[in-house]
Formats: C-alpha cells, structure tokens, sequence
C-alpha cells in the first residue's frame, strides 16, 4: 500500500503549491480612472487618452441592451459586459503608443483606439 | 453570417481541441464515451445559465466577479488535468497493456472518468457562454438576419469541431509506444496555457501584479488573430504579448505537473 501514499503525497504538494499562487496580492495606490460608453454598438470617444507609464481602471458602460465582449489583443485584455451595465477592466501600466480594441459581439461598429503618452 | 462563423469557431476551437486531446488521452479507459457526452451536456447546460446570470456574475465581488469565476474555472480545470496526468503516469501503461486487475481498474477508471466529465464539462460551460451571449445579442438587435445568424454559427461550430476532430484522430494514429508520452505532452502544455490564461483574468482584475506587460511582443510576426496564432493558443497556450505573471503560472504549472508525473512514475516502477 505503498504506492497510493506517496501518490498522495506528490498530488498534496502541487495543490499547495497551486494555492499559495492564488493568494491575491494586493496591490497598492490608487490609480486614475477612465470611462468609456458603448451606446448603439459603438464606444464613446472612440479615442481614448491615457497617460504612459501608469496602471489604469477603465470603466465601460454599456448603455445597449445587448451584451458586448470588450476585446483587445494590443492590451491583452477581454471581458463581457452585460446589457445595460457597467464594467470595469485594469490596464497597464502602457508604453506610449495605440492600442485599438473592439467590442467583439459588434466589430463592425465596435472600435476604439486607447492612446498611451 | 461570415463574422458570425469566425466567432463561433474562435469560441468553439479551444474547446474542441480540448475534448480531442483528452477523448485521445482516455481512449483505453473502460466507458469514457458516456462520459465524454455527460460532460458535453452538463457544460451546454452550464453555459445557459452562465450566460443567463451574466449579469450578476459580473457585478459579484465589486466588479470582478467575471474574472474570479473564469479563473476559478480554469485553476479547476488545471487540478484536473494535472491529476489526469499523474494518474496516468502511474497506472496509463498497465491499464493500456490490459495487465490491471479488472476490478480496481474499473474503480481507478470511474474516478479518472468523473475528472475527464468536469474538465470537459468546464470547457463548453466557459467557451459555450460567451457563444450564448454573441448569438442571442445579435438575435435580438437584428431580428431579420435570424437564418444568415443561425448558418454562419452552424458553420463555425462544424468547422470548430472538425478541428478538434482532427486533433483526436491525429493522436490516435501515434504509434502506442509513444501515445502515452504524446498526449501526456499536450495535456501537460494545455493546463500550463490555462494557467497562463488564469494568471491574465486576475491581472485584469487587479489581483495579481502583471511584472512585465508585455513580457515580448511577437504581434507582428505571429498575431493571435491568424489561425496558426488561434492554434497554437487552443495547443500550447501561445499568447502574442504575454504578463510576466502569466508566463510565472505557466512554468510553474509546467513543472509541478512533469515533476507529479515523473515521482508517479517512479513510485509504480519501485513498488
């Protein structure tokens, strides 16, 4: 009956390991918030200024009655937001430049730019 | 109807792939087709509801909920496919040669085929919710483009599948001496993936500090929008501008499950 317990054992060990790794870490300071409104399949503005360098909670409201999927693979970041309710997504921090993103459920309409300076 | 089939079998894919690496990996253990559908069913089921609670998901934990339950999801997913991989490291061989006592194989069989119903089952409940959510949004803004909406899905679930398809009978046709090996592999990078995707839903969140963001940008040369970036993403969890944390939950959960895998190993070797 070995072999079971040393199974055990090594499966344990990896559970443990797995959670000392979820234990979240609080991150500190406050950061700026940025808003942005999808109405009618479309954002608003539909560029976004943000300052470089810095993390950011950005806070999308849909204003649709439809879901979106906030997509963006420049930020790496995806999230879907119900109809008729508000969202919020931690950015960066961004080296300067643009990252496009789009709402996924709409693409044809759904476009932004978020520009980093 | 185009648009519509690119995002059905960019959300079909991934589980797809899934479900052909593990149906692969389960081929010898007695049963696993009924639970193979088992877990196809309980995950549909459980995408209408998530998808129908979204909402309240959402707004759980002050506005973080979406995230704490996709990476809850995944982190379960991870377990169960990193116990997959260390139980068939211990007993995959014998089962496979047939030398197993029947009963205790039947037994061992039973729990490894529960784990393979919940990590089946949690793919299609989180690939298949964002589905629900797409196809019922356009159903509702467009009323008229309900049969253009219903073929494009049609199509991009049938392609989504016949990947995933392609997957399975690929593996099937690995010669049996290095079959174990090869789907040990894949499953062993799959679950390093999910971490990695886990690691980026709590980044999101505010959770988890991102280190390096992004740790390398390999957008232009292979951007995660073609299909060899989709696949690779569904394989091996390639990601085009990776968090520094999500490549720390992708080695670490790489290394655990090869370590589990290789004392497994060695303890039925010893005995």
């Amino acid at each position: 009956m070995k072999r079971p317990l040393i199974n055990l054992q090594s499966k344990l060990a990896f559970l443990q390991m797995l959670l000392i790794l979820l234990v979240p870490v609080n991150v500190l300071g406050a950061e700026g918030d940025y808003s942005l409104v999808i109405q009618d399949h479309k954002f608003q503005p539909s560029e976004l200024m943000v300052p470089a360098g810095k993390k950011i909670k950005l806070i999308i409201e849909n204003r649709d009655s439809t879901p979106e999927e906030f997509e963006s693979h420049a930020l790496n970041r995806e999230k879907v937001i119900a109809g008729k309710s508000t969202a919020s997504i931690f950015i960066g921090p961004l080296k300067p430049g643009r990252y496009p993103f789009i709402g996924e459920f709409n693409e044809k309409t759904a476009q932004g730019v978020i520009v980093a300076q | 109807m185009f648009g519509t089939a690119v995002i059905v079998f960019r959300e079909v894919l991934e589980a797809a792939i899934l479900i052909g690496i593990v149906a692969a990996a389960t081929r010898s253990i007695p049963g696993r087709n009924r639970w193979l559908v088992a877990g196809l069913l309980a995950g549909l089921s459980g995408a209408g509801l998530v998808a129908a609670f979204t909402d309240a998901i959402g707004s759980l934990a002050s506005g973080i909920g979406q995230e704490l339950f996709n990476a809850s999801v995944l982190g379960i997913a991870v377990l169960m496919l990193a116990w997959h991989n260390i139980w068939m490291a211990s007993h995959g061989a014998e089962l496979a040669a047939g030398a197993r006592a029947v009963g205790s194989a039947i037994r061992d069989g039973k729990r490894e085929c529960s784990i393979l119903l919940i990590v089946v089952g949690l793919a299609v409940l989180r690939e298949g919710a964002e589905t629900v959510l797409f196809l019922h949004g356009i159903a509702a803004s467009e009323g008229a483009g309900a049969s253009s909406m219903l073929s494009g899905a049609m199509a991009g679930l049938v392609l989504g599948i016949a990947v995933g398809y392609a997957v399975y009978a690929g593996l099937l046709r690995v010669p049996m001496r290095w079959f174990f090996t090869a789907t040990g592999v894949l499953v062993l990078l799959l679950a390093a993936g999910m971490a990695s995707q886990a690691a980026r839903f709590l980044i999101q969140a505010d959770l988890l500090p991102s280190l390096a963001s992004p740790l390398w940008d390999t957008s232009t040369t292979l951007p995660e929008s073609s299909i060899p970036g989709m696949l690779l993403h569904s394989l091996i969890g390639y990601d085009a501008r990776p968090a520094g944390m999500q490549m720390v939950f992708y080695t670490t959960v790489l290394v655990a499950i090869a370590v589990g895998m290789k004392l497994a190993n060695r303890s039925t070797r010893n005995s």
